[in-house]
């Protein structure tokens, strides 16, 4: 800590960070802004923006945004709750249970998602097993039920562990003196618990949106490619269809999605610290 | 300080020691350089390339493509990144047209010889003086099904529109291959550039989704044998295999006609080792290789030589592998331009995106 108090020494050690950042970061975002508002002959145009709202294109945002809400309102309260109870254990050093929350992800994502669809399948395993006991069979491969389920499948880590992060660091003593003043637990967790973890909260439903918003390898896996999302659109242009202007025009409509959410999560969560 | 220079020193030791392993390794065990080749997936069998490896010294880089479109907007990009493709006779007249690919030198291809003058005559349609490919595999487009599962007879695309069979028809997952099935059975050619028509087909298409269990590529044949489906649109290749794996499943070529298409191999224009591209391609040629490659893959093959030696009969005689072509109705894919393209692409966009 004492190197970084020297302000000199603190901007050298940041600049292998700030070199990564604009390497990786700034200047293909500014490749994606030139591509977007250039048509092939390198011209400054909006029509790769505006083709947003040709009505296949608009169905499939509104069909990615209303997939992503729910995949993130289901992986919230399937987490918070689970947040709780874990943060109810007092875990030592947070030990092995959270541990097999993420074990999963050290199994890669696409191989992840390519098991559900095995599982899922008309003849698949969950599907001969019910069978075999006489119960009726699943039938929710290739479709939007699908798609929700992988997402929420592969993003629910991202949930628990910030929800989980927030509630294990509320001092106890907050909420024994909000009991020893005549709360209830509905009170108590109103008025104090849910508050104090609202940064996790946000956090979470970021981590969860966000990618749920612009995957394509759920929805073409687990949806048959019947089922096109937004993602698996701005995804052809690139590889099918060679068109990298549409394209990028494309990822600038779904940036504004992405910075709204930020917004609103910056938002809130000044208005939480004030 | 010190400690710090002597970590960044064998940090230097290690990785020089790891390239120049690695060089050494190369040299000896290839002496004559490098390949890249971009195939389809599932095209090959895989011993053949450590053949090449070996008898030639040539290190090969393998990769895969699912679709045309895939390979071609690879090769858009930088098209020094493979020196051997194996594209489809529409995709190789684009690639043509683009100025994307290199003349082959026949006389370093002498095995081109194997390969059946008629599959030469054909590949004149898109390749018209035959400078740039050669033939490697060939086929037709049709319907597998499984015949425990249908019991109306198949011999029209109709089928595919039976609502008896919701949910149980696979459907290709690329933009000609799909239009295709929609064009052929309302009697339209499948290189038509009339937008009436291709709106037709469109409709159609759109129509079909609520009963089509999910559009792929490579998946058809695994859901075909799993009997996942009834019904699906599958290149004839596949059918020897699908039928040695699951003997329920039958292929069809349609009454209304197919797509009778030519995989063929070509070098990129700006190839940094087209020698070592022209030494694959004679070596896919030669009648043992392409027999190896026939036994394996089942797509039919175009080399005289390795069709006298099939030594199964059956297969060697039979209709799904070697069709007679003067009894269905046939038609190539042409490349149509980028207008039409684009009409194309809007319309499969269109089928992909619709409500169902």
């Amino acid at each position: 800590m004492k190197l970084f108090k020297d302000n000199r020494n603190a901007h050298v050690m940041a600049s292998p960070y700030m070199a990564w950042a604009f390497i990786f970061i700034v200047v293909p975002l500014c490749m994606v802004i030139y591509y977007g508002l250039t048509n092939a002959d390198g011209a400054f145009t909006f029509d790769n923006i505006t083709t947003i709202l040709k009505p296949g294109y608009l169905k499939a945002l509104k069909r990615s945004v209303i997939l992503a809400i729910i995949s993130t309102l289901v992986c919230f309260l399937l987490a918070y709750p689970l947040g709780m109870i874990l943060a109810s254990m007092k875990l030592r050093k947070n030990a092995y249970i959270i541990t097999l929350f993420i074990l999963p992800m050290w199994m890669n994502f696409l191989l992840r998602t390519l098991t559900w669809m095995t599982l899922l399948e008309g003849k698949g395993v969950i599907n001969t097993i019910l069978e075999f006991l006489h119960l009726p069979t699943l039938n929710i491969i290739n479709t939007s039920g699908a798609i929700v389920l992988g997402m929420v499948y592969n993003f629910l880590p991202f949930m628990i562990l910030p929800i989980y992060n927030a509630l294990n660091r509320i001092d106890e003593n907050v909420i024994n003196a909000a009991r020893d003043l005549g709360a209830d637990s509905f009170q108590t967790f109103c008025r104090i618990t849910l508050p104090l973890s609202m940064p996790g909260i946000l956090s979470g439903i970021t981590m969860v949106f966000i990618p749920a918003l612009t995957t394509f390898a759920i929805s073409t896996m687990l949806g048959g490619s019947k089922i096109l999302l937004i993602g698996n659109i701005i995804e052809q242009e690139f590889t099918q269809l060679y068109d990298w202007h549409l394209g990028s025009g494309l990822s600038i409509v779904l940036m504004v999605f992405i910075l709204l959410n930020m917004i609103i999560e910056n938002l809130s969560d000044n208005g939480g610290n004030s | 300080m010190k400690k710090r220079f002597v970590s960044i020193l064998l940090t230097c030791a290690l990785f020089s020691s790891l390239l120049s392993g690695c060089g050494e390794n190369d040299l000896s065990k290839y002496p004559n350089g490098k390949l890249y080749v971009y195939n389809w997936g599932e095209y090959i069998d895989e011993d053949v390339i450590s053949e090449f490896e070996e008898e030639y010294g040539i290190n090969v880089i393998y990769d895969m493509f699912e679709t045309n479109e895939i390979m071609f907007a690879k090769l858009a990009q930088d098209n020094s990144a493979y020196d051997v493709v194996c594209p489809s006779d529409y995709m190789i007249q684009k690639l043509i047209e683009n100025d994307m690919l290199k003349e082959l030198d026949f006389s370093n291809i002498p095995n081109a010889k194997n390969i059946g003058d008629q599959y030469f005559e054909q590949s004149r349609d898109f390749d018209p003086e035959n400078k740039y490919s050669v033939p490697y595999c060939w086929g037709t487009v049709g319907i597998l099904y499984n015949k425990t599962m249908v019991d109306d007879p198949v011999d029209s695309w109709d089928i595919l529109w039976n609502d008896k069979y919701n949910g149980q028809i696979l459907m290709q997952d690329s933009v000609r291959d799909a239009m295709m099935v929609a064009l052929l059975k309302n009697g339209y050619s499948l290189n038509t550039t009339n937008p009436d028509e291709i709106a037709v087909a469109t409709a159609d298409l759109v129509a079909q989704k609520p009963l089509v269990q999910a559009y792929v590529v490579d998946q058809v044949r695994d859901k075909m044998i799993g009997g996942e489906a009834a019904l699906g649109v599958i290149y004839s290749g596949e059918a020897i295999y699908t039928a040695r794996e699951n003997p329920d499943l039958v292929y069809v070529v349609p009454k209304e006609g197919t797509n009778v298409w030519i995989d063929s191999w070509v070098i990129t224009k700006d190839s940094k080792n087209s020698e070592n591209a022209e030494k694959w391609i004679d070596f896919m040629c030669r009648g043992d290789i392409a027999l190896k490659n026939f036994e394996y893959i089942t797509y039919s093959t175009p080399n005289t030589v390795a069709q006298e030696n099939i030594e199964d009969e059956a297969i060697k005689n039979s209709e799904v592998a070697f069709p007679d072509l003067s009894k269905i109705s046939t038609e190539s894919y042409k490349y149509l331009g980028y207008d039409a393209d684009r009409l194309y692409n809007d319309a499969w966009m269109e089928v992909k995106s619709a409500d169902y």
